[in-house]
């Protein structure tokens, strides 16, 4: 079987979100770069199939140069090799179209259910749609008997069963692997594993982005004695106007 | 300007995002045209008009009882050149979210997910879209000349408009071919308020100490009517069902009050919440970085507390 693991490089989770250049541009300045949390469970899930299958399990980004230190920390982790996208993704359809070019004559596409950065949950379902195959998301459990995929996917409220055949596309998320940590032998192969550079499809985009926007800051927190709950519920009422 | 709006329907009701989504249309101007697909209740479809649409076509076949994205997509791609619509608007969910995704590659629309007010259209057509898990929001440009927009809580006032919709019967071929995922079973929790479309949620963290002690959150999220979540660590150690996870890696809410019980407020717990209208956190620990961003605050044990402010809801109602 072979897998493909498509994974974004996003700021760390506690990473303070700031912009340059009129807000124009994300401030990268002291912001740690990480593998996607969810394309890292997807990323999990994969090694662990090769694990108990013998799958070969190939790590996708669309990137620029600096992403390399994310590409091989998942070679690190297990994966077999990598294929970097020379180009910034821009657009959720930007970043699927170049995934699609290459991901036919994989059986399986995992990623995350969801990038941190741009967070439009799309990806898998717009490279479902660009190759004509299957795609489910978010998937908390996945097994392959056969020539069918075997998924738990979470809805609103709970949770649905699933099946499809494969080829197929599959968003991740927890519980479906634990994160895996790279160990000293992972971290040395992984310098020495094919990471293939290629350049883009081009495709023109039709979204574009202008300018970025932080939230207003929040007041100051108003402290409310323990001795006087009720007062909470008045003022919820009253100033607050939620209840 | 022609705008198709899919409602979601869930046992049958219009989801209330979905309302959501007819009042956004309704706010952009221009025709209204609502799209249920399944089984739907006739009160609940004629109910869509009062919220700005004109007419609401009803595709009642049972094969679309089962949510298959691939054939909700395909329909949806089919209606919005029946009706000639510039413009599909959804709600941000589980299905609706690629199913949009999808309509947008079959019709060439431009897309956008996440949005979170109405599109200014003084210069183009340019939506705000919230991004870095709640910490920031883009303004982007929507180009061509079609567009697909999945809309997230609270983009539009639920607003009653005083107009009437008329419900049509809306035919669909279905193409065997997209059936290409089945639901073997669903587990859901019936009869609970859903927590992403909840105006108040009660929350518990690892300072509720174990699964036995959530009788007294129980309490107060009943009489508030309020959804319940949780943080990771919580569903991590299955003391609540993964669905209830609120956070960076969860479930992002975005209620009218948010009330936090023995959370610490990491930031990864933040970014699921800090979309919320009004944040009370109660916390033993005078020190912990939750109150930083809360509204209210009280310093004590939950145990304490709840009971108490369970009490107080009571009595005020
Ligand atoms: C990549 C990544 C993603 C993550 N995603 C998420 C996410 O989506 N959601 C999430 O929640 N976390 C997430 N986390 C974990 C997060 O960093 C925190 O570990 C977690 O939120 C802490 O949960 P907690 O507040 O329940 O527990 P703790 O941090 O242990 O806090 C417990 C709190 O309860 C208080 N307390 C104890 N006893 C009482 C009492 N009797 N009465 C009142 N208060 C009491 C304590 O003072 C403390 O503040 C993520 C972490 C990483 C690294």
């Amino acid at each position: 079987m072979k897998i493909l693991v498509c994974i974004s490089h996003v700021p760390d989770t506690t990473s303070k979100i700031a912009f340059v250049d009129s807000n124009t541009k994300f401030d990268t300045s002291g912001v740690q770069f990480i593998i996607g949390p969810y394309d890292d469970y997807a990323l999990a899930r994969a090694i662990e199939l090769k694990e108990t299958s013998g799958a070969t399990v190939t790590v996708l980004n669309v990137g620029l140069i600096d992403t390399e230190p994310t590409i091989r920390k998942a070679l690190a982790i297990g994966a077999d090799d990598a294929i970097r996208v020379n180009a910034e993704p821009t657009d959720s359809l930007f970043v699927a179209a170049q995934i699609a070019e290459h991901a036919k004559g994989y059986d399986l596409i995992l990623m995350g259910r969801e990038s941190i950065d741009f967070n439009s949950g799309v990806v898998h379902a717009m490279v479902g749609e660009m190759l004509g195959i299957p795609s489910v998301s978010p998937v908390m459990k996945l097994d392959i008997e056969g020539t069918k995929a075997k998924m738990s996917k979470e809805i609103e409220g709970g949770k649905e069963q699933v099946e499809a055949n494969l080829p197929l596309v599959a968003g991740c998320q927890e519980p479906i692997a634990e994160w895996k940590i790279p160990n000293m032998r992972g971290i040395m192969s992984a310098r020495t594993k094919p990471l293939k550079v290629v350049e883009p499809k081009s495709t023109e985009s039709s979204v574009v982005t202008q300018k970025f926007e932080l939230p207003a800051p929040k007041g100051a927190v108003k402290m409310i004695s323990a001795d006087n709950v009720g007062e909470l519920v008045t003022r919820l009422k009253t100033e607050a106007k939620v209840l | 300007m022609n705008i198709l709006v899919f409602v979601e329907t869930s046992e049958g009701k219009i989801r209330k995002t979905s309302l959501e989504a007819v009042a956004y249309a309704h706010g952009m101007g221009g025709t209204v045209t609502a799209i249920a697909l399944g089984a739907a209740d006739a009160n609940e479809l004629q109910a869509i008009g009062k919220y700005g649409a004109s007419k609401i076509l009803h595709a009642a076949d049972t094969k679309l009882n089962e949510h298959v994205i691939q054939v909700y997509s395909s329909v949806l791609a089919k209606a919005m050149q029946d009706e000639n619509a510039d413009v599909l608007v959804l709600a941000n969910s589980s299905l609706g979210t690629p199913v949009a995704a999808k309509v947008a590659i079959k019709t060439g629309a431009s897309f956008a997910s996440n949005v979170s007010e109405l599109p200014n259209t003084s210069g183009g057509f340019v939506v705000k879209r919230s991004i870095y898990t709640g910490k920031a929001f883009a303004h982007v440009e929507l180009k061509s000349p079609k567009k697909v927009i999945a809309i997230r809580k609270n983009a539009a006032e639920l607003k009653e408009t005083g107009s009437v919709g008329s419900v049509t019967n809306y035919v669909v071929t279905l193409n065997d071919a997209d059936f290409n995922t089945k639901t073997i079973s669903t587990e859901k929790a019936t009869g609970e308020i859903l927590l992403p479309e909840a105006e108040i949620v009660v929350s518990g963290g690892r300072g509720m100490k174990g699964p036995e002690h959530w009788g007294i959150l129980l309490d107060l999220a009943k009489a508030l009517h309020a959804a319940t979540g949780c943080s990771k660590p919580v569903s991590d150690m299955g003391w609540r069902p993964h669905h209830e996870h609120v956070g960076q890696t969860g479930v992002k809410v975005a209620p009218q009050l948010y009330i936090a019980i023995g959370i610490s407020g990491a930031i990864q717990h933040l970014a699921g919440v800090n979309s919320s209208k009004c944040i009370v956190v109660i916390n033993k620990d005078a020190d912990a970085p939750f109150f930083k961003a809360a509204d209210y605050g009280i310093v004590g044990d939950a145990f304490d507390i709840l009971p108490k402010l369970t009490a107080a809801v009571l009595a005020a109602k």
